[in-house]
């Protein structure tokens, strides 16, 4: 195991946060706050209890899901499509370090990026509403899985990336729609019959019910069923990764 | 003697996914401690050649060792040994200088050691930008840093690939001097050029490359030995337009709107043919004014080598 390469790696990606920190930081945590503000204090006060919460406490899970899958992707896709946009991954290659280190490199630094992201969005949910946390340790480990999971998928998206365009197509026109679909304001309860089972198919229904779940108990979604389809969709990211790097990253010639 | 050889490459070939074989069945072996100079037109396949040593290409067959590692086998080992300083200035815009050359050291597994850095930039002139945004360098500046970058792990062999791109004479000069230090610490060194006075100046081995053909590697000194010619500059004291018939026979050009004649012969042969050349024009009645011999350098033996394999 190359330590100190993974060390290096995992470093200069933080470093690139903290020079690029209201990008990094400062805007999920603003447009979050937004949310707050908009749906749970302004619409919340016209809704009546969801599940037993308030509606401003029961859109917090939700909200912090979306931001974690979106950084997740975005962090670690650009983390490495940027360097094979410069030309700089070359030292990548030429070093002696093997495509697992790469990885936990890249993935990890975006990962804990995006941990960084979803504690400062739940304390500042606090401000705004009241927050419980039933199972903190199925809480830990569900925003761990997913940061982790939706960081390798992003690395994936960068590194079969050949421009711009397609860096940011994938997260447009899938993610963003699937989490909004994916109940993060809403159970899916409340949608008509039909539009609940196509739900079903949405996988981020999983992910938000399995975190909501973690706070208050309630999910329209057993629980086991979240866990395993989110540590699936870690493990179909495992194969793609794999696979795009033993054909030579799409960069190697 | 057989010379330690650091890098050894056996029977490469490469052949690129659209078909395109960029080297054909090269065998090449680097000795410790020379400077080796690879010459070759545009795509010839020094990049290429240069690039799977390092790691960035994949070979189509052959194979590579690197004091003694085999490159795909024992990567780890092979490639800690390599410096890599690439032909585009490919460097991360936004990083300063410090940071970005000790990231380098980073990636090849060795512990942080700032005192290095300090040194390798001090080395390169490089030390008062040190805190400079890579955005805000010049291009032979960025070049610099490459430089500094594939010294930062303290390699023992180092690539160059067109080092002296866009570093002006005054820089260029100073550039060989870290080079020839460099060997002298004991770092074998390989560099492309386009230049070729630049491996007139300090290689001791020159290969010359073309289609992806390794024509000709020999040391520099035997090369022009060997191939080098010498011309024969005969300045007449009034133009003539066309020879006179007991020289017609002879080599010579005429030059310089007729003011000039060119000899040109083989420096090693016995009869150069000088004598009765002389004895010649005299009969026809030509004043000399002047007369200079040229030994002919690495520029022409390259430009006839390469024209005689494209025929
Ligand atoms: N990725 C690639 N795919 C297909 N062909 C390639 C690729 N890279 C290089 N080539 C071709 O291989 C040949 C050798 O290229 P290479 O870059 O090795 O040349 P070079 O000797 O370094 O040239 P230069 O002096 O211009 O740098 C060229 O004809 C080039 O077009
Ligand atoms: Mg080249």
């Amino acid at each position: 195991m190359n330590y100190y390469a993974v060390r290096a790696i995992y470093l200069h990606e933080m470093h690139r946060m903290w020079r690029t920190i209201f990008q990094s930081i400062m805007s999920p945590v603003i447009s979050t706050s937004l949310y707050f503000i908009v749906f749970g204090s302004v619409i919340g006060a016209m809704i009546p209890q969801v599940d037993g919460v308030s509606y401003g406490s029961f859109i917090v899970p939700g909200l912090l899901m979306l931001t974690l899958l979106t950084q997740s992707v975005s962090n670690s896709a650009f983390g490495i499509f940027f360097p094979k946009y410069s030309g700089s991954i070359y030292e990548v290659l030429a070093a002696p370090i093997s495509s697992f280190e790469i990885i936990v490199g890249f993935v990890g630094a975006s990962a804990t990026k995006s941990l960084i992201v979803g504690v400062i969005i739940l304390v500042t949910a606090s401000f705004f509403v009241e927050l419980s946390i039933q199972y903190p340790l199925l809480m830990i480990f569900l925003l761990v899985l997913t940061c982790l999971t939706f960081s390798l998928f992003g690395f994936l998206i960068g590194l079969l990336s050949n421009n711009f365009e397609q860096l940011q197509v994938v997260p447009l026109i899938i993610i963003t729609p699937l989490v909004f679909l994916g109940g993060s304001l809403y159970t899916i309860e409340m949608l008509p019959d039909f539009w609940q089972k196509v739900s079903y198919f949405n996988p981020v229904v999983y992910l938000i019910n399995g975190m909501r779940y973690s706070f208050y108990g309630v999910s329209d979604i057993n629980i086991w069923i979240s866990v395993i389809s989110l540590v699936s969709f870690l493990v179909i990211c495992i194969f793609g990764v794999a696979i795009v790097i033993t054909k030579g990253y799409n960069i190697k010639s | 003697m057989k010379m330690r050889s650091v890098v050894s490459i056996n029977n490469l070939s490469k052949v690129y996914k659209n078909d395109f074989r960029a080297l054909k069945n090269v065998d090449l072996d680097i000795h410790k401690d020379e400077i080796f100079a690879l010459l070759g037109p545009n795509g010839a396949g020094k990049t290429t050649l240069i690039s799977i040593i390092c790691g960035l290409v994949n070979l189509s067959e052959g194979n590579v060792h690197v004091e003694g590692y085999d490159i795909i086998k024992n990567y780890r080992e092979a490639r800690s040994k390599i410096g890599l300083v690439p032909q585009e200035l490919s460097l991360e815009t936004f990083e300063n200088v410090f940071n970005n050359v000790s990231y380098t050291r980073g990636l090849y597994g060795k512990a942080p050691n700032p005192k290095h850095i300090e040194k390798t930039l001090k080395e390169l002139s490089l030390w008062d930008k040190k805190d400079s945004k890579i955005n805000d360098l010049s291009g032979g500046m960025k070049r610099r840093v490459l430089i500094a970058k594939a010294l930062s792990h303290e390699p023992s062999i180092l690539f160059l690939d067109e080092p002296s791109a866009g570093v002006d004479v005054e820089l260029r000069k100073e550039m060989w001097q870290v080079i020839e230090n460099l060997r002298d610490t004991g770092v074998t060194i390989i560099l492309t050029t386009h230049y070729i006075e630049e491996a007139e100046a300090i290689a001791d081995r020159v290969g010359v490359i073309n289609n992806g053909e390794m024509i000709v590697v020999d040391e520099k000194e035997s090369l022009i030995n060997s191939m080098g010619k010498k011309t024969l500059t005969i300045e007449l004291h009034d133009p003539i337009t066309e020879l006179p018939t007991n020289l017609s026979n002879l080599d010579l050009k005429i030059i310089n709107n007729g003011k000039s004649l060119n000899y040109s012969y083989d420096r090693k042969s016995k009869h150069t043919g000088i004598t009765s050349l002389l004895q010649s024009i005299r009969e026809a009645g030509l004043k000399l004014k002047d007369l200079k011999t040229e030994q002919s350098s690495l520029e022409n033996i390259f430009v006839e080598l390469v024209s005689k394999d494209n025929s």
